[in-house]
């Protein structure tokens, strides 16, 4: 009973995961970068909740609406600033580019902000705390729950997007040949920068449910982004379905590594990480290159 | 087209290494390698662990270099290496060795777990060899802070450095560590004149068309990926060295990463000298901006963002692109002799 238990903590837990990584894989998918300031731009989102939260006294999901718009505006901006030219400019400088948004972000947190640990759940009311106790020593959280229900929504509307309106159509179309999207009269350049704001307020969205369930600091999104990335590779690059299973595999390895000794949990999701790499499989779902 | 032949003789050319200003500043690099090796011996002790300092993150800049200018390889995760390199001392000397020959083996090794590293993440590229690099260092950190020999989470201070008298330790370790560093460049420096060297600067310019052309892509990743894990690991060695207590997070911290990436961009990506410069930057902004921590990072953050994007190669590949000076002499130079066009025949 104790390691269902655990299997059922780590699929929860792999709900905060796949939100996290839902952007980075679609960010993958659509321009086959990866934003190492990912993780760095979750935390802003968390940050930017207690911002509105010091103003007004709502619950952080209420406070969230104010700060999405906010997001998907700086996912817009930075597209259109930093990484569309350091995507002209070659395969390394969006790394480059992005590690040093991410050093920036995080002392600008720390400026801002003081390094102290914060978190959200205190705001979110009765939620937090409830939970449906199904045996003895199986119980589910009210916030896992919800935190694995709309990562699953997320997720499933993200592929809406993608496979069944016109924009989503155009975005595939461009990740798939950008020449020939541009030769039939789609703005790449827009549709990068949406898929970055995207991305960016997914990624918010992400913060939001790790500062209700945990705590963050300003230095908090290195540690995210690994995890990300982690359900991203274990899962298969490309592949959105993919980084959803990603997410719940990294989820499991972890709470069933911490079962073993709490010293051990991130342990065992870098490994099972590592495994997946030096096996030459291409994750779960998806392609070794991540092209589909 | 009246049968009229022009017979053209190839234009005569010889490749030029050396040109004079080369020949020069290699020569004055040679004297200053001289004059810091006698430094101990007239500067006072704040100026002896100034240059340690100065000297490790030549170190660093050099061969992250190496990896990222002439590999194509961005990796986020050398400080793996560093964190291994003091580690490793740590051990070592836990286990009787004598402290600077315990750095010397710990540098070794670094080299010795790379090459079975190199297996794995030589098959990724870009972004995913740069976490996984990543991965593989905080893995790291967390290993040793299991161990409790290792002194754990709460880190670990060399005391059997405290057998030399203060003075005599600071002057050993800034020679070991100059050591190193005059080591480190040499070996790059002759890397790249050797005819690796062009493989070299074929993998970095297009890796695809260099395979194409016969250049052993992997191998010679693999001889930068151990040679940079060699030189950081030795720059991790002569950070304990230098500071006497480290602690996992400190010492596996992604900081040095973003100072290697910091001074290599701002010098330039990809050439030689352009690390150094990069170092000498780095060090000014630290004794200048130390003690104002997050904006001092913020603007480190700030100027890699900048250069990568507007000056992709740095200041000194921007200077010898628009001038075409080379003061130490990695490259060709096509020298061809002027001559009167041929005469066309009647």
């Amino acid at each position: 009973m104790t390691w269902v238990n655990v299997v059922v903590q780590g699929v929860l837990l792999g709900g905060v995961y796949a939100l996290l990584a839902c952007g980075l894989s679609l960010m993958y998918g659509v321009m086959r970068i990866i934003n190492l300031a990912h993780g760095d731009l979750a935390v802003v989102g968390a940050y930017l909740v207690t911002v509105v939260l010091d103003h007004v006294g709502v619950s952080p999901f209420v406070a969230f609406l104010a700060v999405l718009p906010v997001m998907l505006a700086i996912g817009y901006v930075l597209q259109r600033t930093i990484l569309e030219r350091s995507l002209r400019a070659g395969i390394l400088t969006p790394i480059l580019a992005t590690f040093g948004l991410s050093i920036a972000i995080q002392n600008i947190l720390l400026r801002q902000f003081s390094p102290d640990v914060k978190s959200l759940g205190g705001n979110a009311g009765a939620l937090t705390t409830a939970s449906w106790r199904i045996t003895g020593q199986l119980s589910i959280s009210a916030i896992g729950a919800l935190t694995l229900a709309v990562a699953v929504a997320v997720v499933a509307g993200l592929h809406v997007f993608l496979h069944r309106t016109r924009f989503g159509s155009m975005m595939r179309a461009t990740a798939q040949d950008v020449d020939s999207a541009e030769l039939v009269g789609i703005d790449s350049r827009s549709m990068y920068a949406w898929a970055t704001a995207l991305a960016v307020a997914i990624a918010a969205l992400g913060g939001l449910f790790l500062g209700i369930r945990s705590t963050f600091d300003p230095t908090a999104g290195p540690t995210q982004l690994i995890f990300a990335f982690e359900a991203v590779v274990i899962g298969g690059l490309g592949s959105l379905w993919g980084t959803l299973a990603g997410g719940i595999v990294l989820g499991v390895s972890q709470t069933t590594g911490a079962q073993i000794n709490p010293q051990y949990s991130i342990l065992a999701g870098n490994l099972v990480f590592l495994v997946v790499i030096a096996t030459r499989r291409g994750g779960l779902l998806g392609s070794r290159d991540g092209t589909q | 087209m009246t049968g009229v032949a022009v017979t053209k003789t190839p234009p005569r050319g010889r490749v030029r290494r050396w040109s004079r200003l080369s020949g020069t500043s290699t020569a004055v690099a040679v004297a200053v390698a001289g004059v810091l090796a006698l430094a101990p011996e007239f500067a006072s002790s704040n100026v002896v662990l100034d240059l340690t300092n100065l000297l490790i993150l030549v170190i660093m800049a050099v061969m992250w270099n190496a990896l990222a200018g002439f590999g194509g390889m961005v990796s986020i995760g050398q400080q793996a290496f560093i964190g291994l390199g003091a580690y490793g001392t740590v051990f070592l000397v836990n286990h009787g060795q004598h402290p600077y020959i315990a750095m010397l083996e710990a540098t070794l090794f670094c080299g010795v777990l790379a090459l079975p590293l190199s297996v794995f993440m030589l098959r990724l590229r870009a972004a995913q060899f740069a976490i996984a690099m990543w991965v593989v260092a905080e893995s790291l950190a967390i290993l040793v802070t299991l161990d409790s020999g290792l002194g754990a989470g709460t880190g670990t201070s060399l005391i059997e450095f405290n057998f030399y008298e203060p003075t005599q330790r600071e002057h050993y370790t800034y020679w070991w560590t100059l050591g190193a560093a005059v080591i480190a460049l040499v070996v790059v420096f002759l890397l790249l004149r050797s005819p690796l060297g062009a493989s070299l600067q074929a993998i970095r310019d297009d890796e695809g068309a260099a395979a194409s052309l016969g250049v052993r892509v992997t191998e010679v990743k693999t001889v930068l990926f151990v040679l940079a894990a060699l030189g950081t690991g030795a720059a991790g060695a002569a950070t304990l060295a230098n500071i006497l207590f480290i602690e996992p997070t400190s010492i596996f911290s992604i900081q040095y990463t973003a100072y290697m990436i910091f001074m290599v961009l701002v010098g330039g990506l990809g050439s030689f000298e352009g690390p150094i410069l990069g170092a000498l930057v780095l060090f000014v902004i630290q004794t200048e901006f130390i003690s104002n921590g997050t904006v001092y990072l913020t603007g480190i953050g700030a100027t890699a963002i900048l250069f990568a994007i507007f000056l992709p190669r740095g200041v000194w590949g921007t200077v010898t692109d628009r001038f075409g000076i080379q003061l130490l002499p990695v490259g060709r130079e096509l020298v061809i002799a002027e001559e009167p066009p041929p005469e066309p025949e009647p």
